[in-house]
């Protein structure tokens, strides 16, 4: 059986030599790794055709596929970090700032929207976890609690979507504070009896978790996300042993009581008509 | 001069100036002769000197270690030097009674006041007994359970906040860290009776924030607010422990930061050295806070006071908006 073992170590290819798949035409499942079309894939809402995995979308994607025909007008689209506290690590945070948008054409980590939903008026804020995973800094506070404003004011039920690593560092403090801001518009927007549906998808942890993503009237979730306050690695640091598996899954926290139900994203736009028409519309 | 005192690093050419006069007294004593009385008090305005000059030029992190200084008043030492009685109440009502927050009725004067607060141990065992005031998803609930009760009957409530963070245990995550957090957040906001919230020692991020929305949110002069601790912010953007000075100078996470910053409301001024050299020093100042507040928000109208205290958290936060 020699001939299955590996004469050389490791790969050999020189990453000048290594052959890219083209972006945008097939689609390899990060879970049950089978390969897909690309365009199967966007019809499926971005989960898996074999194993059903949800792969990480972002807002582009999501108001795609909950707004009617794809409309919406986008609400405070002009708002950009700044740097409070001229925060330097590796590189100054403005420079990271600039590479992120032109790594993912978004602004910050947060859109905010209004439009129809299956006739339905509906806002939604969704989180974008490829900039700067989805941090909270500033423009994410003030965009989603001007979002949710918007939402008292007009009277349109309020749909969340996070993802999010939780707080941005590099705004300290500030960022801390729009935990406070964003429940503190969540106690008006409860009060005015305007409904706020929280969907939580992977991963959903930290300052967000412990701040608007766990407020909802109704908390749901995707399938399999990791949601939970402190991270895994963190928690394992701490106690010193391993997690056991599917701790902190979105399974997990619907056993614990902290989710009303989880949903496939297939089925998300018909699941939340369905859930607002009941409370909202009738 | 006591000599078992902690002294931080430092401190150390503060503690050898101060055994050397504790030697020279010991000597006159015994010799008992008046022949070193100049010197003694040369080297006493030296020392005084040496402490100005020491503790009027402290580094974020040397303010981040006096926060930790194992002699600090912690809240119940706050809350038995400020009342004449206080009545500690437990549980959740739910799952257990958390340790690591304290709670209860107190009474300064004609005044009764909620107190609730993250509670330290001093030794071993004690800060085993608090889990090192890092509390549980039940200790934000007891949290506000407490504040209804005030709530309940008027009382003003003060909360005292001296964390390390909230606790990141299995147990925390199942009983829903996150969510108890969050609620506290959101109902604090609109809790009808005035809250004033002082950080006292760590401010550390969500597990302090869930005890600390109010109408007037004061820290003490050597205390740290912020969303992650120097050493975890280091660890995780300079991927090593060591560079925890730096990370506390990019934080800002000092007094005076974030009250520049407006994220605080005001500062309050420890004795020289930090709020353990003269705990009753201390105990009085805050103490004239807290009274002096309690009759400014009294009389506002409730309305007025949840609305500013909303008004006063959605300020917080610094972006560019360009015109579209």
């Amino acid at each position: 059986m020699s001939w299955f073992i590996r004469k050389e170590k490791n790969i050999q290819t020189p990453t000048e030599q290594k052959k890219e798949v083209p972006d945008g035409l097939w689609h390899k499942c990060g879970e049950c790794k089978q390969v897909m079309l690309a365009a199967d894939l966007r019809e499926n809402a971005y989960t898996c055709l074999h194993c059903g995995f949800h792969e990480r979308i972002g807002s582009k994607e999501y108001f795609e596929l909950l707004f009617d025909g794809g409309v919406f007008t986008e609400l405070n689209p002009n708002l950009e970090s700044a740097d409070p506290l001229q925060f330097v690590d590796s590189k100054p945070y403005p420079q990271r700032i600039k590479e992120a948008q032109a790594k993912t054409g978004l602004k910050d980590a947060v859109r905010t929207a209004y439009g129809k939903m299956n006739d339905i008026d509906i806002v939604i804020a969704c989180m974008d976890f490829s900039f700067i995973g989805g941090s909270m800094g500033s423009v994410v506070g003030e965009k989603i609690a001007r979002a949710i404003d918007f939402a008292r004011e007009k009277r349109y039920p309020l749909l969340i979507i996070s993802r999010s690593g939780g707080a941005r560092m590099m705004e300290a403090g500030f960022s801390l504070m729009q935990m406070a801001k964003t429940s503190a518009k969540l106690a008006l927007l409860d009060e005015a009896g305007v409904p706020y549906i929280s969907l939580l998808t992977d991963p959903t942890t930290g300052g967000v978790t412990a701040s608007f993503a766990m407020l909802g009237d109704f908390n749901i979730a995707e399938p399999q996300a990791l949601i939970g306050f402190a991270g895994p690695r963190v928690i394992r640091e701490t106690i010193g042993k391993d997690l056991p598996k599917g701790f902190q899954s979105s399974e997990f926290v619907l056993e614990h009581g902290f989710l009303d139900f989880i949903v496939d994203r297939k089925e998300l736009k018909d699941q939340l008509t369905a859930l607002l028409k009941m409370i909202w519309l009738s | 001069m006591a000599n078992n005192k902690v002294y931080l690093d430092f401190e150390k050419p503060i503690a050898e100036l101060e055994a050397k006069l504790e030697e020279m007294i010991q000597m006159a004593k015994e010799k008992n002769t008046h022949s070193f009385d100049e010197a003694i008090n040369s080297l006493k305005e030296s020392i005084q000197k040496l402490k100005k000059e020491t503790y009027s030029n402290l580094t974020p992190w040397q303010r981040v270690q006096l926060s930790r200084h194992p002699e600090r008043p912690y809240t119940m030492d706050y809350i038995r030097a400020l009342c004449e009685e206080f009545i500690e109440l437990h549980g959740d009502r739910q799952v257990r009674d958390d340790k690591a927050i304290v709670g209860g009725f107190g009474r300064i004067g004609e005044q009764t006041i909620m107190f609730i607060g993250h509670q330290k141990g001093r030794n071993t065992k004690e800060r085993q007994y608090r889990n090192f005031g890092m509390a549980n998803p039940e200790g934000y609930r007891k949290a506000l359970r407490l504040m209804r009760l005030a709530e309940k009957f008027d009382k003003p409530i003060v909360t005292l906040i001296d964390t390390p963070g909230a606790f990141p245990g299995m147990e925390a995550e199942e009983r829903g860290q996150g969510e108890a957090i969050a609620r506290n957040l959101r109902e604090m906001f609109r809790i009808k009776v005035p809250i004033i919230c002082i950080v006292i020692g760590e401010g550390a991020s969500g597990g302090a924030l869930g005890i600390a929305i109010g109408d007037r949110v004061y820290m003490l002069e050597n205390t740290w607010y912020s969303v992650i601790s120097p050493e975890s912010c280091s660890s995780i953007l300079w991927r090593s422990w060591d560079y925890k000075e730096q990370a506390a100078e990019a934080l800002k996470l000092t007094a005076e930061d974030m009250l520049n910053n407006k994220l605080i409301d005001g500062i309050i001024p420890e004795p020289l050295g930090g709020a353990h050299q003269d705990p009753e020093t201390t105990f009085q100042t805050v103490k004239e806070f807290i009274l002096r507040d309690i009759e400014t928000l009294k009389k506002e109208d409730t309305t007025q006071l949840l609305a500013a205290r909303i008004d006063k958290f959605s300020r917080m936060g610094v972006f560019i908006e360009n015109p579209a």
